[in-house]
């Protein structure tokens, strides 16, 4: 059995934790806010260690490449007036660096969206139907043709779903179905391996019995 | 209804957490042994992409997960560091999760120790840095900009693993061992489709469905869904640890949730047939 205090502490939070299991109870909910607490504390400390102070008032103050940064005093300034949403006579301050976040952030996520996922997805599906001497490539590439079409005529709202349209659509939901079920099956594969990690935490680094 | 469907729909549900409880601890406390690992094509496409940088190249390892995937990813992101330094590849990890860091840290130090690789020559662990896709595009940019010193304080100009790398150009390969987001996703379109480096994954279970049309439209070169791809993975690199032992325990309550879902479907059959004969409630 452990002698580390800290091994102590996380055995004892984790069953904590499990005990909800059963029911809801009063160690659980000590073990809930504990998290949120202790959480929220690092997340303050850590972003003033690794961000501010190296991104900011290091560059600012210390003078790491040879030169200081003085136009860092900028985001400085946009930061600070984030803070004014705690006073209510001058919040409208705080719309300003709101503003540049919302200008830089949809646009740097949509250009990476068009360049990652749009172009680079279907190029990915422009496929031979017939790859000579490999009848499980053909299959495959099919499979994907036809499960893609048959997808995108499912959520094809312009038009009734009827006669031919209505029996890809049709198809197009099996495709889904399939989709929905392997995403579920990965699911349960994640959800048990979080288990086994804990446990493996406490029949190992806590109670030592087991031998890894 | 029969009594033992009714019973059966009945079931107090913390009897099923009992048995996964037993099914789990009892294989890891017995060594019970179900099948071998085989690797896949995944994590081979993985391994060998790992394989192919030379040595003496520039690897970025980005660790974006905390302690709640710690199961999945950890022993992925072990085997990862430690094919990379066996081949004498030079690693910077950054994260991009905050609680990342020490887990990195934890990595690096293990490995560099079983392969003899010193900090800051070998390898550096650049830490954390908030803002997401904003800190992968400013890496393009400048990655000694982006990080100014390494996780211990240390300014990337005095770190000798650091000299010579500016940006993406230098780095052979970007092995991202992701939770979720910040992660994979987004390293795909921040950083493959703009810099075309390649790139290798390892992912959790439950996001790896989202990953494979990037291994399929080759922006992934592998990739590793959760504990069964780690373990896999675990097997190609010689080295089975936390990923392997957990998978006969993993199968275990496979099997087990695969029969209680059957067993559910049958007990709700009668309900179902007596739902058609009344026909659709008004």
């Amino acid at each position: 059995m452990s002698h580390d205090i800290g091994i102590w502490i996380a055995a004892l939070l984790t069953l904590g934790i499990f005990s909800f299991l059963y029911k809801d109870n009063p160690a659980y909910k000590l073990c809930e806010h504990l998290f949120v607490g202790v959480s929220a504390g690092y997340y303050v400390v850590l972003t003033y260690f690794s961000v501010v102070r190296p991104n900011l008032l290091d560059p600012m103050f210390h003078d790491f490449f040879g030169h200081r940064h003085f136009l860092l005093v900028i985001p400085l300034a946009l930061g600070i007036l984030l803070f004014s949403r705690f006073f209510p006579k001058g919040d409208w301050l705080s719309r300003w660096p709101i503003a540049l976040i919302l200008g830089v952030y949809p646009a740097l996520r949509i250009t990476g969206f068009g360049q990652g996922d749009f172009v680079e997805q279907i190029h990915g599906t422009i496929l031979p139907l017939w790859v000579h001497g490999n009848l499980g490539a053909t299959i495959g590439n099919w499979l994907l043709v036809g499960g893609l079409l048959t997808t995108l005529i499912f959520f094809f709202f312009s038009k009734e779903h009827t006669g031919a349209l209505g029996g890809a659509a049709r198809i197009g939901v099996y495709f889904l179905m399939v989709s929905f079920g392997a995403s579920y099956g990965y699911t349960v594969m994640a959800r048990i391996s979080l288990l086994i990690g804990r446990v493996m935490f406490l029949l190992h680094d806590w109670l030592g019995v087991l031998h890894l | 209804m029969s009594p033992s469907l009714a019973d059966l729909r009945r079931l107090d549900r913390r009897w099923i957490f009992l048995a996964i409880g037993v099914l789990v601890v009892a294989p890891l406390l017995t060594g019970f042994h179900i099948a071998p690992v085989r690797p896949g094509a995944r994590a081979k496409g993985f391994y060998d992409a790992i394989e192919r940088v030379p040595a003496g190249a520039t690897v970025l390892l980005a660790g974006d997960y905390d302690p709640g995937t710690i199961a999945e990813n950890y022993p992925m992101h072990l085997a990862a560091a430690r094919q990379l330094m066996s081949r004498n590849i030079k690693i910077i990890a950054v994260e991009l999760y905050p609680g990342g860091p020490p887990l990195a840290d934890r990595v690096l130090r293990i490995a560099g120790e079983e392969f003899h690789k010193r900090e800051s020559y070998d390898y550096v662990n650049l830490g954390f840095k908030s803002g997401n896709e904003v800190v992968m595009s400013q890496m393009g940019s400048s990655i000694p900009r982006t990080f100014p010193a390494d996780r211990r304080g240390i300014p990337v100009s005095q770190i000798p693993v650091m000299k010579g790398v500016e940006n993406f150009s230098q780095i052979a390969l970007l092995v991202s061992v992701s939770a979720g987001f910040p992660g994979t996703k987004e390293w795909v379109q921040q950083v493959v489709s703009r810099y075309h480096v390649p790139m290798i994954a390892g992912v959790t279970a439950v996001s790896a469905p989202e990953y494979y049309p990037y291994l399929q439209a080759g922006q992934l070169q592998g990739l590793l869904g959760g504990m069964a791809g780690a373990a896999e993975y675990e097997v190609l690199v010689g080295h089975p640890a936390l990923a392997t032992r957990g998978m006969d325990a993993q199968s275990l309550a496979h099997v087990f949730i695969a029969f209680m879902i059957l067993l559910g479907n049958i007990a709700a059959l009668p309900q179902r047939s007596a739902g058609k004969k009344q026909g659709p409630s008004a």
